[in-house]
């Protein structure tokens, strides 16, 4: 037993099928255990979102709204070719033109693959430009207008390098090299142990491997094999990348569209040199971000120092094209799976080599999805990534797991058919889930699994499927989070933080938890976030928003009580711990002695009260911790089914239904996690069957830079969505809550391609599943395919 | 996006005097640069606004057709209708006369862009818009139809391409209610700057590349088309269009079909074919048609037609798969004609 700590009790199970206690040890300071949602009154129903009515009537304000006096306008000067070296560069005649403010040349873009310093072979002078849109140089001027006139007006000689766009031909020997010396292996995640580098392969790495492969698979009685090959996308935020930097004698503010605040304040400071007091950055709604706008990329630190140097804030939105080009993308992958069981289908062995191309970046994994989620003790993974002239990939909603469940969901549905198994009745064997488990039978009766019929049972053009997949990805926690709670003499209360809230509605969330703690209600809760001001909140990336920042708002919102009832207490002649807040009232547990929530802030001796708390460890310890983060024991589950048509004749897929059933520990507001479910779904349709990025292999330019030619799915591509969450207790934090973000989208592809599968009888390997790929799939294609 | 004037004209002779080039001559040049010298007209503005904005034109004035009265109306002409170039592809989908008598053209206004565009597009900038080709819309490759002297298309990403008619430039032809226009034996009114009226038919009026690289049509600068007119068809006639893109919402066709069928008795008096995204113009199917007329229809009859609407199909490197779409369109757009 740890001094201090006290024993408690905690929910934990599935509500409503095996939901019991746990105890555990928890710190003096934590807010004691909350009951299940339905002994609560906030927290667990769907309250309005705070910034709702704002966001739909158009005063919710936007990065690209924020206007300041005197605001210059930035834009880019970007590489034509796809490769090249700078052979001069005169920005002088920009520097003169009316209207601009400063210049800035890039000489070390940030965002792609480090390069080792060291000894390497000798590259004459002049910077080499590495993609079609490599950032060059920056002007600021008076308007957006002068700014592109003085762009025009930047002599640049280049000398056209030979380039690779293509995956495979970037893997030869002979193919120009992207980089010259070895690069540095740290990636989305953090430092890695350095890989080997060989032309513009690095890797392989085989950290996840994990007993004998060889001898697993040799000791199957049954093997399937497969190769996968998934398309690189983009994030397609409708709100650009955009800031507003105004670098001012006392210090920096940026106004950016971002999912880390503290992050960003972190990273400006260490690149200007300035202490963390200076710096403020602030957000109030973000656009869309899905992983492209976690760190400072090269535009932010351009319009910092376009700033500096201007004496001027200055605005910088990137166009459209710029997005689709230079904002970091979902990196494509080529996966060959091996596959080894017994005829009962426990897994013998599991052999996955996989490359991909993240363009100038690093990132082309498969995640940890096929080492996670099932039992196999003979496991082997080797991933490599292929450097490519093309913009560099950035983390997007579940990376590397969305590539990794589209290819290793499939190949499991290849083993179930080859074992005459159903795909439920398979995964009942080798998933070690429970929650999964009930995942599985809620969605089976749901989507009425049982109709489900041998592949190709239609006989007519119109082909009817139902497939499905699950989901896993690590509970991750940001343990560097904290948030304040104050209590003001009129009884008005704030909740502060830096978290920004990027549309998944954490404000809100924010609200209720503190709401049910005080006894009020969530619209009596001003929520001050997306300002680095506040206590240092967490990212919103890695579906860590939620399980960071919820219990330490909750412990504070409990401290900042515990002074307000002491200081109530004398008044109302009764213990402290007598008094509980309820209804509005400070009051005994029968009723008789009470105060309203306002008359109690009213004897307060000063204007306010408040306390600050951080996130406490899990409850029982973590299972990995990495820094300022931390992974939970237990991951997050989630299984999908989808219900398709497909027409054979146009090799058009056609999404009917999908049913959704997750879990994220205590669900904190059911309809905003509908929402993002909606959203991990329909962002997940959208890459298996439309989106793909599109380079031309003879100029390297990108030939569907907007949102005409790269197709995305639209209002009427969206099918029929049942979302069902599990109340599942954990006894891990105050809150107890985990996030959705992630876990909605990764089942999807698969769930999808499952189902065309059964559709149609032939499986589809490769994304999107668009008419030109299931039309050659099903053989329908004359000449480059055989006879229609 | 450049500065520009803009234009407010009283009349049609007005605005053809100020015009100077069409957006096809405006946007051709050796250089790769646009010219900034001309005067072009605007309707809707839908297609200008995306050209004006990539670059790709840079008139120094627009003449804003929509100032003009009475361009905007649908009449009954001769048995047929006159439709004026303004009036827009929403008006045009839900006019009751269209939807009675020419569905085809009107289900083909009603499947374009998106609500929002269908209110401001108009019928005579839906048939007089540029290609959608990404290499034709991409500033970095001056192609063939811009003045260049490559069709980047044969060697490059040509899957949104033409598998007919495509020799030296392989777009399709993007306006969707062409197709159902020449199905229907539309002609268009041509005004020019002196006020002399010309009467061409749709079909002679789009351009193949290889009588005309860089204009998809014969509009002449100063010349502005003031009326779209269909002629009267016998009131057993039966059309339909259908369109298939990748996605149903705002998404351009891979593939779509306009028929127009005079039925009796069972028996097909007369049947026109055409497919839309085929060709750098809207494609009659001649031999789909001359497979038809005088037959009783029946299932056989229809897969003969569809597959002879395919005949001389030359697909690229990466669109052959739009060949069983449009024979699968072409089977279904006669059948429902048929229930129609």
């Amino acid at each position: 037993m740890t001094a201090g700590t006290r024993s408690e009790h905690y929910p934990v199970g599935i509500a409503g099928v095996s939901l019991g206690e746990i105890e555990r040890r928890v710190g003096p300071d934590e807010a004691p255990p909350l009951p299940p949602n339905a002994q609560l009154r906030t927290v667990g129903q769907s309250a309005p979102r705070v910034n709702g009515r704002a966001k739909v009537t158009g005063q919710a304000r936007f990065t690209v709204d924020v206007t300041l006096p005197g605001m210059l306008h930035a834009r880019f000067l970007r590489s034509p070719y796809p490769h090249a070296r700078i052979l001069s560069l005169d920005a002088g005649p920009a520097e003169r033109h009316p209207g601009v403010r400063a210049v800035h040349l890039i000489d070390h873009p940030i965002g792609r693959a480090r390069e080792i310093a060291g000894p390497g072979p000798a590259e004459p002078a002049g910077r080499r430009v590495l993609y079609v849109g490599d950032p060059i140089a920056a002007v600021a001027a008076v308007t957006p207008q002068e700014a592109q006139a003085a762009l025009d007006l930047i002599q640049v000689v280049y000398q056209p390098l030979p380039f690779v766009i293509d995956l495979e031909d970037a893997r030869k020997a002979d193919a120009p090299r992207v980089f010259e010396r070895a690069v540095h292996s740290e990636s989305f995640g953090g430092p890695a142990p350095q890989l080997a580098q060989h032309g513009n392969v690095h890797g392989p790495d085989l950290s996840a491997s994990r007993g004998d492969a060889a001898a697993g698979l040799n000791a199957a009685e049954v093997l399937v094999e497969g190769e996968f090959r998934t398309q690189v996308q983009t994030h397609c935020c409708l709100e650009p990348h955009a800031l507003v930097a105004d670098w001012r004698d006392e210090g920096l503010t940026v106004y950016i569209s971002t999912q880390f605040t503290a992050g960003i304040r972190a990273e400006l400071a260490e690149a200007f040199g300035l202490p963390l007091s200076r710096v403020r950055v602030r957000v109030d709604a973000v656009g869309g971000a899905f992983g492209s706008k976690s760190r400072v990329g090269q535009y932010v630190l351009s319009a910092v120092e376009l700033s500096r140097r201007a004496h001027a804030p200055v605005r910088l939105a990137l166009e459209r094209h710029e997005e689709q080009i230079d904002s970091g993308n979902r990196p494509s992958t080529v996966q060959r799976i091996r596959l080894g069981a017994r005829r009962d289908g426990t897994l013998t062995g599991v052999s996955i080599d996989a490359y991909g191309t993240a363009g100038v970046a690093l990132g082309a994994g498969v995640g940890n999805f096929a080492q996670s989620i099932y039992e196999c003790a003979h496991f082997a993974l080797a991933q490599s990534d292929v450097f490519i002239h093309a913009g560099p990939g950035a983390p997007m909603r579940a990376p590397g797991n969305v590539p990794g469940a589209f290819a290793y969901e499939q190949i499991i549905d290849e083993l179930a058919e080859r074992l005459g198994m159903d795909p439920l009745a398979l995964r009942e064997r080798i998933d070690p889930s429970s929650v999964r488990r009930e995942e599985r039978r809620v969605g089976a009766e749901r989507i009425g699994w049982s109709r489900r019929r041998p592949p190709a049972s239609d006989p007519g053009t119109l082909k009817h499927g139902l497939g499905m997949a699950q989901s896993h990805w690590p509970a991750l926690i940001q343990s560097n989070s904290a948030c304040e709670v104050r209590i003001l003499r009129d009884g008005s209360v704030e909740v502060r933080s830096s978290v920004q809230d990027i549309g998944t509605g954490v404000g809100t969330v924010l609200a209720q938890v503190v709401a049910e703690e005080l006894g009020l209600a969530p619209d009596q809760i001003a929520v001050r976030i997306g300002d680095t001001r506040f206590a240092a909140g967490p990212p919103s990336y890695g579906s860590r928003t939620s399980a960071s920042i919820t219990p330490p708002a909750r412990n504070a919102a409990y401290r900042v009580l515990r002074q307000l009832i002491e200081n109530a207490a004398p008044s109302l002649g009764a213990a402290p711990e007598a008094l509980a807040a309820r209804d509005g009232r400070i009051c005994t547990a029968d009723g008789r002695r009470g105060l309203s929530f306002r008359e109690a802030a009213a004897l307060l001796r000063t204007d306010e009260i408040s306390a600050v708390a951080s996130r406490s460890d899990n409850y029982g310890g973590f299972g990995h911790r990495m820094g300022d983060a931390a992974i939970a024991r237990q991951g997050l589950g989630g299984v999908q089914f989808a219900e398709v048509a497909v027409d054979t004749h146009t090799g058009r897929v056609l999404i009917e239904r999908v049913v959704a059933v997750h879990d994220c520990g205590r669900p904190l507001n059911p309809r905003q996690i509908e929402s993002q479910v909606h959203g991990g779904i329909l962002q997940g349709i959208s890459y298996a069957l439309y989106e793909e990025r599109i380079l031309d292999a003879h100029t390297g330019h990108m030939l569907n830079p907007n949102l005409e030619q790269y197709k995305i799915l639209r209002s009427r591509e969206t099918p029929a969505i049942e979302v069902h969450v599990l109340e599942h207790y954990r006894g891990e934090s105050a809150t107890d809550a985990y996030g959705i973000a992630e876990p909605s989208i990764i089942a999807t592809a698969p769930a999808v391609a499952n189902a065309v599968y059964n559709a149609i009888g032939v499986r589809m390997r490769a994304l999107p599943m668009n008419p030109a790929a299931i039309l050659a799939a099903l053989g329908r294609v004359p000449q480059q395919n055989g006879p229609p | 996006m450049k500065q520009f004037d803009w234009m407010t004209p009283d009349d049609v002779a007005h605005a053809a005097r100020a015009a100077t080039a069409t957006v096809a001559t405006a946007m051709l040049s050796r250089s790769g640069q646009p010219t900034t010298d001309a005067a072009v007209l605007k309707a809707g503005g839908i297609d200008l606004l995306d050209l004006m904005k990539e670059d790709l034109l840079s008139p120094h004035r627009l003449i804003n057709l929509l100032s003009i009265p009475g361009l905007d109306r649908i009449e009954p002409q001769g048995g047929g209708l006159r439709i004026g170039p303004t009036v827009t592809l929403a008006q045009l989908a839900a006019h009751e006369a269209v939807r009675a008598r020419f569905r085809a053209l009107a289900d083909a206004a009603g499947a374009s862009a998106s609500p929002q565009i269908r209110h401001l597009a108009t019928l005579g900038g839906n048939l007089l818009q540029r290609p959608r080709c990404w290499y034709f819309r991409s500033h970095a490759h001056h192609c063939a139809r811009k003045g260049g002297d490559t069709c980047f298309a044969f060697a490059g990403e040509n899957q949104y391409h033409a598998i007919f008619g495509h020799r030296g430039c392989a777009i399709v032809h993007p306006s969707t209610c062409a197709t159902a226009l020449v199905a229907f034996g539309g002609a268009l009114e041509i005004t020019g700057p002196t006020g002399a009226r010309r009467e061409v038919s749709l079909e002679a009026f789009f351009r193949l590349p290889e009588t005309d690289l860089q204009r998809e049509n014969d509009l002449l600068p100063g010349e502005i088309v003031t009326a779209i007119r269909i002629p009267a068809h016998p009131h057993t006639t039966r059309s339909i269009h259908l369109k298939q893109g990748e996605t149903d919402s705002f998404d351009w066709p891979i593939a779509e079909v306009a028929v127009a069928l005079d039925l009796a008795d069972g028996v097909c008096r007369r049947a026109s074919v055409v497919l839309g995204a085929a060709a750098p113009v809207p494609h009659r199917a001649v031999q789909a048609e001359a497979a038809l007329a005088g037959r009783a229809i029946n299932e056989a009859l229809l897969r003969t037609a569809a597959r002879a609407a395919l005949e001389g199909a030359a697909p690229l490197s990466r669109n052959a798969y739009k060949l069983p779409i449009f024979e699968a369109l072409v089977r279904r757009a006669m059948r429902a004609a048929m229930e129609a």
